[in-house]
C-alpha cells in the first residue's frame, strides 16, 4: 500500500504518544501537531526533506510507483530549520547506510531514523560519500559515461552542502537539477 | 615520480610535476633536432586517434623515432574493428597488449579516463572532445619557458574562442600555478567559462577580461592567440565582423614590447595575418617544433630507463 499525504490533508490523525510526534517535536518544536501522519511499527522515517523533493527521495530509492512496499510520503509541511520539508516514512524495510546516503544528493539535511516496535533505534544526518556511482548521470551529452561503454557514472562529491559533484569522465560539475539526471 | 602514470589533464600536474617535464624537454631538445638516440630502442608506442590530426599525430610519431622506438597506428576506422562496434574499453585492452604506450585522440569528452581504466599501459591524452589536451598546454608551456626565460610573473593575454577552445582553458589552468597575469580577450558570446574564472581567481590568479585586442598588444609579455570558428556564430555577419576584429595584423604591433611572443595552437586560418610570420614577435612555428621535444621528454619518463 503506498499512501500520499499532502499538506493539505490535514486533518489526518495522529496519536498524541506516538514516536514520530517524538521524532518532529525535537526537530521542529513550532511545527503544528495536525500535519503528522501515523506512527509506523517498524521501518525507516526520513525527516528534513528539502520541501517538494520526496518523489526523488523515493526514486533514489528505487520505489516505483509499482512498489510493494507501504509508503508514506508527506510533503511542503512547515519546518523552523528548512521552512517546508518532506517526510517520507517506508515501512518494514530498514534502509542501508549506503541507500540513504545518496538521499544527501537531493536533500542534504535529511535525517534518517530506523525504528523498531515504534522505537528510534537509530538516528543519524545523512552524509555523502566522497564519490557516487551509478547513481547520477553526466548532464555532458557528449561525455563517454553517457555511451555504451562498459563502464557506471561516477561523480566525486566536492561540496555537500549545496551539494557540487563533478564527472570522473568529462570533469564537468553538477549542481543544480540533480534530481533531473538520477538514474 | 612518473613511471607508468597516465598523462590525461593538466589538473592531475602540479608545478613541481610541470617543470620536470620542461627540464627533460630542455635536455633532449639537441635529439628533436636530430641527435640521434636509442633511448626508446625497443618500445612501441601505439597511436590511436579517432578524429583528424596532422600535427600531433605526427609530432608524436616523429618524438617516438627521435627516441629509437616504433611506432603502430590505429588506421581509418572503416574496416577496423571499431566499425563492427567494440567498444573503446576493449580496445584499448588490445592494443594495450601490443605497445608500452598509447596515445588517444577521441571526440567523447572522458574518453582518455575511460581508456586509463582499461589500458595495462600509460594513455596520453591527444585530445578528448573538448575536454584536455594536456601535451599541447606542456609544449605551451615549454615555449614560453624557452622563449621568455620564465614562466613566473610574466602578462599573457588569451585571445579568441575562450569559451570553447580545450587549449586555453587548460593553459589558463597551468598558468595559475606560476602567478601568471592573465588577461582574457574574447568576444562577449566566446567569454571564459565562469567555472574556469572562478578557479583562476581562486588560485590567486589576477585575471581581468577585454573585448578589445588593441588596448592589450602593448601591455603583455605573450599573444596566446586562438582560432574564432565560423560555426560559433549563427549570424555570418556577425562572425565576419567579430572575425576582422580579432586578426593580427603588423599594425597591432606597433606599440609592442620588445619581448612580447606570440603564439598560436595552429592551425590557424586568417587571425594571424602571414605579414606577422615575419615579425620578431612570431613564435608558433617554433612552438609546433617544441611538441616533438615535449612529447619526447614525456615519453622518455613513461616508458623509458631512469627519471
Amino acid at each position: 500500500m503506498t499512501t500520499l499525504t499532502t499538506a493539505a490533508a490535514k486533518t489526518e490523525a495522529i496519536e498524541k504518544s506516538s514516536i514520530d510526534a517524538k521524532i518532529d517535536a525535537k526537530d521542529d518544536k513550532d511545527e503544528p501537531r495536525e500535519l503528522r501522519v501515523k506512527p509506523i511499527k517498524s521501518g525507516t522515517v526520513i525527516d528534513h526533506i528539502a520541501g517538494g523533493q520526496a518523489l526523488n527521495v523515493l526514486k533514489i530509492l528505487g520505489i516505483a510507483g509499482t512498489t510493494d512496499a507501504t509508503v508514506s510520503v508527506v510533503m511542503n509541511v512547515e519546518s523552523s530549520k528548512l521552512g517546508k520539508k518532506d517526510i517520507v516514512k517506508v515501512e518494514d524495510r530498514e534502509l542501508l547506510e549506503d541507500e540513504v546516503n545518496r538521499i544527501a544528493l537531493i536533500a542534504p539535511a535529511a535525517s534518517i531514523n530506523i525504528i523498531r516496535d515504534y522505537m528510534v533505534i537509530d538516528k543519524h544526518i545523512v552524509d555523502l560519500p566522497s564519490e557516487i556511482v551509478g547513481v547520477v548521470r553526466c548532464q555532458n551529452p557528449n561525455c563517454i559515461s553517457n555511451t555504451t561503454e562498459p563502464i557506471k557514472s561516477r561523480m566525486l562529491v566536492k561540496a555537500k552542502n549545496p551539494v557540487l559533484l563533478r564527472c570522473i569522465f568529462c570533469e564537468q560539475p553538477l549542481t543544480d537539477r540533480i534530481a533531473e539526471y538520477l538514474i | 615520480m612518473f613511471k607508468k602514470r597516465h598523462v590525461l589533464s593538466m589538473r592531475e600536474f602540479s608545478r613541481e610535476e610541470i617543470d620536470s617535464v620542461l627540464d627533460m624537454a630542455q635536455t633532449l631538445e639537441p635529439y628533436a633536432r636530430g641527435k640521434r638516440s636509442d633511448m626508446l630502442a625497443g618500445k612501441i608506442l601505439a597511436l590511436l586517434f579517432f578524429e583528424p590530426s596532422t600535427r600531433t599525430r605526427m609530432s608524436f610519431e616523429t618524438a617516438m623515432k627521435r627516441l629509437g622506438g616504433g611506432v603502430i597506428n590505429l588506421g581509418p576506422a572503416e574496416g577496423s574493428s571499431i566499425s563492427k562496434g567494440e567498444s573503446l574499453a576493449d580496445t584499448v585492452r588490445v592494443i594495450g597488449g601490443y605497445a608500452d604506450a598509447l596515445v588517444i585522440r577521441h571526440p567523447k569528452e572522458g574518453s582518455a579516463r575511460l581508456a586509463s581504466e582499461f589500458s595495462p599501459v600509460p594513455v596520453l591524452n591527444a585530445g578528448d572532445g573538448a575536454g584536455h589536451h594536456p601535451t599541447q598546454t606542456l609544449l605551451d608551456l615549454y615555449t614560453i619557458k624557452k622563449e621568455q626565460g620564465r614562466i613566473d610573473d610574466l602578462e599573457i593575454a588569451l585571445v579568441g574562442d575562450l569559451k570553447y577552445g580545450r587549449t586555453v582553458h587548460s593553459l589558463a589552468y597551468a598558468l595559475s600555478l606560476y602567478g601568471a597575469d592573465v588577461t582574457l580577450v574574447s568576444p562577449p558570446t566566446l567569454r571564459m567559462p565562469e567555472s574556469i574564472r572562478t578557479d583562476l581567481s581562486g588560485k590567486g590568479t589576477r585575471v581581468r577580461e577585454v573585448c578589445d585586442l588593441g588596448k592589450v598588444v602593448n601591455n603583455v609579455d605573450v599573444l596566446y592567440m586562438t582560432r574564432i570558428q565560423r560555426e560559433r556564430f549563427p549570424d555570418p555577419q556577425e562572425y565576419n565582423k567579430v572575425a576582422r576584429s580579432y586578426r593580427l595584423t603588423p599594425q597591432f604591433l606597433a606599440g609592442a614590447r620588445k619581448n612580447l611572443i606570440i603564439m598560436h595552437p595552429l592551425p590557424r586560418v586568417d587571425e594571424i595575418s602571414p605579414d606577422v610570420d615575419g615579425t620578431p614577435h612570431a613564435r608558433y612555428f617554433q612552438q609546433s617544433f617544441y611538441g616533438v621535444t615535449v612529447r619526447m621528454a614525456l615519453l622518455k619518463m613513461l616508458i623509458g630507463g631512469g627519471a
